[in-house]
């Protein structure tokens, strides 16, 4: 069996009434993925236990009670290896679990597998995995993006009916967009990063990947909410975000930033967004242009910043506590040139070296503090329009989804396909981007939404309205129809 | 231009290491990267507080209450060389930064 | 030429708390190893530091004592480095904005006392622990990753390797005071780096400094100080210059040895560490803490003094550790004269502890037993003699004194109505010895308290029977 046509109510209702067991559920989830995944190499690993584990699940008390789902492949668990899509981590297997593993076991959802993504989350592509990219199901010749690649490919091709992602500058978004589901990356602090590998600690984020927007509300229920073990997660209370699916735009006020429409947008990308926000406008919502000045700055601002952290939080990968150890090492230096250069790929390593250098003694206040700043007055451009506005719209990424190793030589072209997601990390706003439509080469295009720090509730109203007004999750991608 | 010494003194802190021929791909890169990260310098952020991280919570603070979390057994899976329960690495030559 | 020395310490005391600064493994001194770790310990992907309250309360409390001026604002850094003993590969510190900043430490040194001023003090989390074998190979133990630390560095005012030595000491017993710390050299809880230059008089400018490594005491300290203010001053009057460079004491040779030459600054790339909110320390919280400050040893000493007449030298011994002064506070509140429990606390308890080689807490005296024992002493119902006995007794077992001393039968006899008859009864045995006194043979008395003392098993109160003896032989 495969998601494609499936809902989280929907199974929910087919457990309880045992008209499938939660065994057989996770059987044919298994049977599904295997029979698929040489197609989209959506997974790294597969977790075989499921059915036994299931089996023990009778009671579906839960929402999520039996629900297979699918966990990035940087976020630790301990009955799966976790390797971050790297040689580093190619067989590590964690001795705790992340606090968002926990939190689903305990609503007795079966963790099914841990899907592809690019080597810690850096990149748009999932090109940069240790262990091959994963191929888009509207196309694959096609990236499905990145870094949550392989969570939008099982989504996307129904393999699973929900996957966490993780967002440092787009990295659910992006994918979310290519390949036609929704994906919602939630205020920072909204989600323990307790167990999810660090790639730039003050902008990760965990969050979630559907088909269906109602879905990703079941499941950020199930993970959001403060954690002792971390201490940046907020201690805020959690609504239930099922109940803010209203459908209602009716006089809501949406800000469109005209910089979203400018550097390096595509036509078609322009027009669907377009046609989108106006069906907003159509239904009572005040749209009104808007300009975000300093987003020409963002990218730069951005990649000094997470490769800056970045270069601190992979150091602890020297090859003494875990993880790959280059052989042939005869000194201490060995252990930890040899292990790093061969255990780290070439993206990885540019942003080690982006981020010592932005660090270094010399160069600090020029490029790290420097993009601290520049952070703060990105940050306030929002803060500004959201004393105004109850959301902000625009594309989620300047293009469609573009070709496997069409952009690999340059990851200059690479890092600005990222230029409309970044924004929200810096100022720690949740963001998601719903499918708005097709684009004339028959790919998918996203429409980004975002609200202010701790407002999901408002890009969750949204969302289901155009949800409910599109009907995308009833297109089937192109590389499925034959089956 | 960022410099082949720089390229070197940035690797030896990262404990990285390259080939000519790796280089010869990387230093244009790193190039335009900083080329790139050099556009904020046109931005003026004189008496701009930098931003490091956003989040409500202030004080926030743990308990002084011990807490077992894993086994020595366990920890200990994971790592290439053990003896005698303790964590073993190739000499250490440079050992004068050791606490006592 | 002559020179001026400029000497600036760096001191790292572990806090004494119940987990580790930023993990809440237990802390705990000479465990089995990596048995007091846990994966945040390790370093583990996806792990995350959370801070010790206690930590920081220890930390504002050592800075109060200090002097110093808590921040209202402090957040954490990362200091970025790769060693077998840093798992992350950073150690997470305070650097942008310290815990405290400024304060003093008065010392009193050869004569003269002295305020010397401190930069700052900041709480970080300490490093574990490598051993190298000779088998090519080195290990690591994580017991000590991420135990709490303060640093306490001061600002260069010192100027000889004594008063290096004074300051090491009057912190230490500053913060052994608070209770912060155990303060052990020889544990680690206490752990010294220094630096010095030399300068011509009149300078403004400091000259090039070498540091000091492996100082195991403050001894040590104030030698390899010593030597190195003479290596460089006969540097400087040949002509030569210092280089930046770290040098090594030898306890064995009493000499310091070159390290490494420092080459440019170390590149620790700095920057806030993002997984920790910052942190504004509440004025009400700061004077909460001072409230809770142990009384310090100099307004101990003077107290001392003046209010119970204790001898300066003395009131000085009895507040080097808070063990002491607390137990001899304890002794004076449970009723112990003051000078005797001053002069018992500094010559028999001190002589038993050394001979024993144990700490006071160690022992099983109690302020209690030791104020019982004093009031026995001074109220006449042991001896001298006997009270050595009964402490004997008493710091050995922890036996109360005055049950033990009625069990034991060795209540002095004080009592006229006892002594009167038993005197009597010795006179009318001894008519020679009356006779004798009466002729101004002193000798006679002597020999007369000697036969009460053995009449009454030595128990009878010398002064006591003296002077019931002088009366009973004037009456004859």
């Amino acid at each position: 069996m495969n998601y494609l046509n499936e809902s989280i109510d929907q199974l929910h209702q087919n457990l309880v009434h045992q008209k499938l067991s939660a065994k057989e559920l996770a059987t044919n989830t298994l049977d599904n993925i295997k029979k698929t995944d040489d197609k989209f190499n959506s997974f790294i690993s597969l977790n075989e236990n499921a059915p036994k584990e299931a089996e023990a699940i009778t009671e579906f008390d839960t929402p999520l009670a039996g629900i297979p789902i699918a966990v990035k492949d940087n976020i630790v668990t301990t009955e799966m290896k976790t390797t971050a899509a790297s040689r580093m981590l190619e067989n590590f297997v964690s001795v705790y679990d992340a606090t968002v593993v926990s939190k689903l076991k305990d609503q007795k959802a079966v963790i099914i597998g841990k899907p592809n993504l690019d080597e810690f989350a850096m990149g748009s592509s999932t090109e940069t995995s240790y262990f091959g990219v994963s191929k888009n199901p509207w196309d694959h010749t096609k990236v499905p993006g990145g870094s949550s690649g392989g969570s939008a490919t099982a989504v996307a091709s129904g393999q699973v009916v929900a996957a966490l992602g993780s967002d440092t500058g787009g990295s659910i978004r992006q994918p979310s967009a290519f390949t036609g589901i929704f994906g919602i990356k939630p205020t920072y602090g909204r989600v323990s990063r307790w167990g999810l590998i660090a790639f730039s600690s003050s902008l990760d984020q965990i969050g979630v990947m559907t088909k269906r927007v109602k879905d990703a509300a079941y499941v950020l229920n199930a993970i959001s909410g403060h954690d002792e073990r971390d201490s940046t997660s907020s201690m805020r209370e959690v609504p239930d975000f099922t109940k803010a699916l209203n459908k209602d735009v009716k006089g809501l006020k949406i800000a469109v930033p005209k910089e979203y429409f400018e550097i390096g947008v595509s036509d078609e990308v322009k027009r669907v967004v377009n046609e989108a926000i106006k069906v907003y406008e159509e239904n009572g919502a005040i749209v009104e242009e808007v300009s975000l000045p300093h987003t020409k700055y963002v990218i730069p601002t951005y990649y000094l910043i997470a490769s800056s952290e970045a270069s601190s939080n992979l150091q602890r990968f020297d090859g003494i506590r875990y993880g790959f150890r280059a052989s042939d090492v005869k000194s201490l230096a060995d252990v930890y040139v040899k292990t790093r250069s061969e255990g780290f790929g070439d993206e990885v390593k540019r942003r080690i070296m982006l981020g010592t250098f932005s660090l270094s003694a010399g160069t600090y206040d020029a490029y790290f503090k420097k993009a601290a700043q520049l952070r703060t007055l990105i940050k306030q451009d929002f803060d500004r329009l959201f004393e105004k506005y109850d959301l902000v719209m625009g594309p989620t990424a300047p293009t469609t989804a573009f070709g496997i190793d069409a952009k690999n030589d340059d990851p200059m072209t690479m890092y600005a396909n990222d230029i409309l997601t970044i924004s929200a990390n810096m100022a720690g706003i949740p963001a998601a981007s719903i499918p708005a439509g097709l684009a004339s080469d028959n790919m998918p295009v996203g429409l980004q939404i975002m609200a202010q720090r701790f407002d999901e509730e408002a890009i969750f109203n949204a969302a289901s309205f155009y949800e409910d007004y599109s009907k995308f999750y009833e297109k089937v991608p192109s590389e499925m129809e034959d089956k | 231009m960022i410099s082949k010494e720089e390229i070197a003194h940035v690797a030896a802190l990262s404990r990285l290491k390259f080939s000519e021929e790796e280089l010869e791909m990387f230093t244009p890169q790193m190039d335009d990267i900083i080329a790139m990260a050099g556009q904020l310098q046109e931005v003026d952020t004189t008496d701009v507080v930098p931003t490091n991280l956003i989040v409500d919570e202030v004080n926030v603070f743990r308990n002084d209450e011990v807490e077992k979390m894993q086994t020595r057994e366990e920890l200990l899976k994971n790592v290439p060389e053990t003896k005698d329960g303790l964590i073993r690495v190739p000499s250490i030559i440079d050992k004068e930064d050791d606490n006592q | 030429m002559n020179f001026e020395t400029t000497i600036g310490l760096e001191v790292h005391v572990e806090l004494k708390t119940n987990t580790k600064m930023f993990s809440p493994s237990p802390v705990q001194y000479g465990a089995e190893p990596n048995t007091n770790t846990n994966v945040i310990d390790f370093g583990y992907p996806g792990v995350l530091p959370t801070v010790n309250k206690e930590a920081y309360r220890l930390g504002i409390m050592v800075a109060s004592a200090m002097h110093s001026n808590v921040s209202p604002y402090t957040h954490f850094d990362r200091k970025n480095y790769f060693y077998p003993d840093n798992p992350k590969a950073y150690q997470i510190t305070q650097s942008e904005f310290p815990l405290a900043t400024d304060g003093y430490i008065e010392i009193e040194v050869n004569g003269y006392t002295k305020k010397i001023r401190l930069e700052e003090m900041h709480v970080e989390e300490d490093a574990g622990k490598n051993t190298h074998g000779t088998d090519g190979y080195s290990s690591v133990d994580l017991n000590r990753q991420g135990t709490a630390l303060i640093e306490i560095v001061s600002k260069p005012d010192i100027a000889t390797p004594d008063e290096a030595q004074a300051y090491l000491e009057k912190l230490r017993q500053i913060v052994q005071f608070t209770g912060a710390s155990d303060v052990k050299m020889e544990e680690g809880s206490m752990r010294v780096d220094t630096n010095i230059s030399l300068r011509p008089i009149g300078q403004e400018e400091l000259g090039e400094k070498a540091e000091l490594k492996n100082l195991n005491s403050f001894n040590h300290v104030r030698l390899g100080l010593a030597y190195e203010e003479k290596r460089q001053t006969e540097i400087l009057l040949a002509g030569g210059e210092i280089k930046p460079e770290t040098r090594r004491f030898d306890e064995t040779t009493g000499q310091t040895y070159l390290l490494r030459v420092k080459e440019g600054k170390d590149d620790y790339r700095y920057f806030p560490e993002p997984d920790i909110p910052g942190f504004h320390v509440a004025d009400s919280w700061v004077e909460e803490i001072k409230s809770q400050i142990p009384e310090m040893p100099d307004v101990r000493r003077k107290r001392y003094v003046s209010e119970l007449g204790i001898p300066e030298y003395d009131a000085n011994i009895l507040t080097q550790t808070k063990e002491m002064s607390d137990f001899f506070n304890e002794t004076v509140e449970n009723g112990g004269d003051a000078k005797l429990a001053s002069n018992w606390l500094m010559g028999e308890v001190n002589a038993y502890l050394n001979t024993n080689k144990i700490d006071l807490l160690e022992s099983n005296l109690t302020p209690e037993n030791l104020a019982t024992m004093i009031k026995l002493i001074k109220d006449g119902t042991i001896s001298s003699k006997i009270a050595k006995k009964v402490f004997q007794e008493t710091i050995k077992n922890g036996t109360e004194p005055k049950a033990w001393v009625e069990e034991k039968g060795l209540v002095q006899q004080s009592d006229p109505a006892v002594l009167v008859p038993l005197i009597n009864d010795i006179l009318d045995n001894n008519e020679q010895s009356i006779e004798d006194y009466k002729n101004g043979k002193d000798r006679a008395i002597g020999f007369l308290v000697g036969q009460i003392m053995k009449a009454t098993r030595g128990q009878a109160n010398p002064k006591v029977v003296n002077k019931i003896l002088l009366e009973e032989l004037d009456k004859k």
